[in-house]
């Protein structure tokens, strides 16, 4: 029971990161589902979600900013695959993955002269940032918001996608632009739909994500964008599930071994702290690496149909 | 026969420098069956892409409905009604046969029910199957739901790639009579087919095309008999 009351803060804070990992996991997962691209301005995407509430917030009531802020960052998610990645549709792959790159950087060289590289207060949003107790655990409002949340709205995306008609055509677009294009789909709306989609649970996720963190810097985008990014992969790149599942993996193993040199002080196994903290990072990317060494397609990755 | 559904003039297709049709010019007559025979590399696929709009034709003019769609986008094309059935069938694996269905009416806004019952009929095995994934099909059963799928946008044209490929001859022989079955229904069709004989023995009009130019013309049945037909295509 001692260890469950000095694990749980951990394991809340890891479930609560893990469910903002997975909201910007699934823009990877999707847009890697229907274009093949690893879009590396998602990352950025999600800082800039956090730079606009800074700024709109400062005139704006926060029910006005909240809404107008996921607005905003859905136009730029659609933008920017109109702008950068739409013209390059015909060219081989390698360009749009670097068109990525290069819209990643600008987005945060913007923000840095934006900014001035400062780092920037994010606005406290009520009710969410309220503190509770929970199991003799305090935490804010917020970590159990988000696994709630986080569940709702991936929930919500896969009805979408089994059961709408427009979920038919990404479906359908995932896998074949040509013959989609035969049945009348517009194949430029779906991949916009899809843009829209990833950046408005971006801009959901940034909300959850500055409310537990210091402020917004330019570059504040690029840990948890890669890490949703490893999530996407580890869960098998282009399928939702994964990507979720993945992405709350990451979240409560990071968060543990955070806890590590407490926990193991405390039960005596060692005399002092070790600085295990220091591998939470370390921890994700060695598992990018495993996992591309042992399982390259991931937990859930596209498997080939089978005749019966 | 009526009005003409559907003029390719002098039509030149070319990729990166390479021709594959050199000026092709036919017409096709609404409620007909009409078939492009060649061989491979002949210019076929290449005339019905760029009917669709898949391919740019390089020159030459594409009326459909006494309207040019040269170079249209392939979704204005196919919202006009010309469908094509693909070449190697390319059912997605991932939806279901009744999906599949459905996303072949994409465009349309309307009830199903009704043509879904229709393709149901033509095809009886997709019914059993459903709900199985269009992956899970056999090559006949995915031709079948290809067929179908093409069917669900209500074409007033409609193109089939190979329609036979790669299928036993028992089951190239069904969907042939469903061709006649649909063509039934005041659907025009344009089919090519490296399979000759069974092509032209369905056809109202056939054409020979022979790297990227149509060298022969004629009905079905006076291709049949033409020597220089059989000796290249029949084999006899």
């Amino acid at each position: 029971m001692e260890l469950f009351d000095k694990l749980l803060p951990y394991l809340l804070s890891g479930i609560s990161v893990g469910g903002q990992y997975a909201l910007i996991a699934v823009g990877y997962t999707m847009v890697y589902g229907i274009l093949r691209l690893i879009n590396f301005a998602h990352g950025d995407v999600f800082m800039v979600a956090g730079l606009m509430m800074v700024y709109v917030s400062t005139w704006a009531p926060l029910y006005v900013a909240i809404p107008l802020v996921i607005l905003l960052t859905v136009l730029l998610g659609f933008v920017i695959e109109r702008v950068a990645y739409k013209p390059l549709r015909r060219a081989p792959r390698m360009s749009v993955m670097i068109s990525a790159i290069g819209v990643s950087y600008l987005l945060q060289n913007l923000a840095l002269y934006v900014t001035g590289g400062l780092n920037k207060n994010y606005p406290t949003i009520p009710w969410i940032s309220d503190t509770v107790s929970v199991f003799g655990a305090t935490t804010k409002m917020v970590t159990l918001v988000t696994p709630v949340l986080t569940f709702l709205l991936v929930v919500l995306l896969v009805q979408l996608i089994n059961h709408t008609k427009i979920g038919m055509a990404m479906r359908a677009v995932a896998r074949d632009f040509e013959t989609s294009s035969l049945m009348g789909i517009k194949i430029n709306n779906v991949i916009s739909i899809t843009f829209i989609i990833g950046s408005f649970l971006a801009a959901i996720g940034s909300m959850l994500f500055f409310t537990n963190y210091p402020g917004v810097t330019p570059t504040v985008g690029a840990m948890p964008g890669l890490k949703a990014f490893v999530a996407a992969v580890f869960g098998g790149i282009g399928s939702i599930p994964g990507a979720v599942i993945g992405a709350f993996i990451i979240g409560i193993c990071e968060n543990i071994i955070k806890g590590l040199d407490t926990l193991l002080t405390t039960f005596g196994v060692i005399q002092q702290p070790l600085g295990l903290s220091t591998f939470a990072d370390a921890f994700t990317f060695v598992l990018l690496i495993v996992i591309l060494v042992f399982k390259p397609t991931g937990l859930f990755g596209e498997k080939a149909t089978d005749k019966v | 026969m009526s009005g003409v559904i559907l003029s390719i003039k002098d039509l030149q297709v070319s990729y990166g420098g390479i021709e594959a049709v050199k000026g092709v010019s036919f017409d096709v007559h609404e409620g007909e069956i009409v078939t492009l025979i060649g061989a491979n590399g002949a210019g076929k696929s290449s005339t019905l892409r760029s009917i669709v709009g898949l391919v740019r034709p390089r020159a030459g003019q594409i009326v459909f409905d006494g309207e040019d769609i040269t170079g249209q986008d392939t979704t204005n094309i196919v919202k006009k009604g010309i469908t094509l059935v693909p070449e190697g069938r390319r059912i997605f694996p991932d939806l279901t046969v009744l999906e599949n269905l459905k996303v072949g009416a994409y465009m349309r806004r309307d009830r199903l029910d009704e043509d879904i019952e229709w393709v149901y009929s033509l095809f009886p095995r997709l019914r059993e199957r459903s709900w199985q994934a269009g992956g899970t099909l056999s090559g006949g059963e995915q031709q079948m739901l290809a067929v179908g799928r093409a069917l669900m946008s209500r074409p007033k044209l409609l193109m089939m790639d190979e329609p036979s490929l790669g299928l036993a001859p028992i089951i190239v022989r069904d969907i042939f009579s469903i061709i006649n079955e649909i063509r039934k229904r005041g659907v025009t069709i344009l089919l090519i087919e490296q399979n000759a004989n069974m092509a032209l023995q369905t056809a109202d009009t056939g054409y020979v095309l022979e790297t990227g130019r149509i060298t022969i013309s004629g009905t079905g049945a006076e291709l049949l008999s033409n020597e220089a037909v059989q000796a290249a295509y029949l084999g006899t």
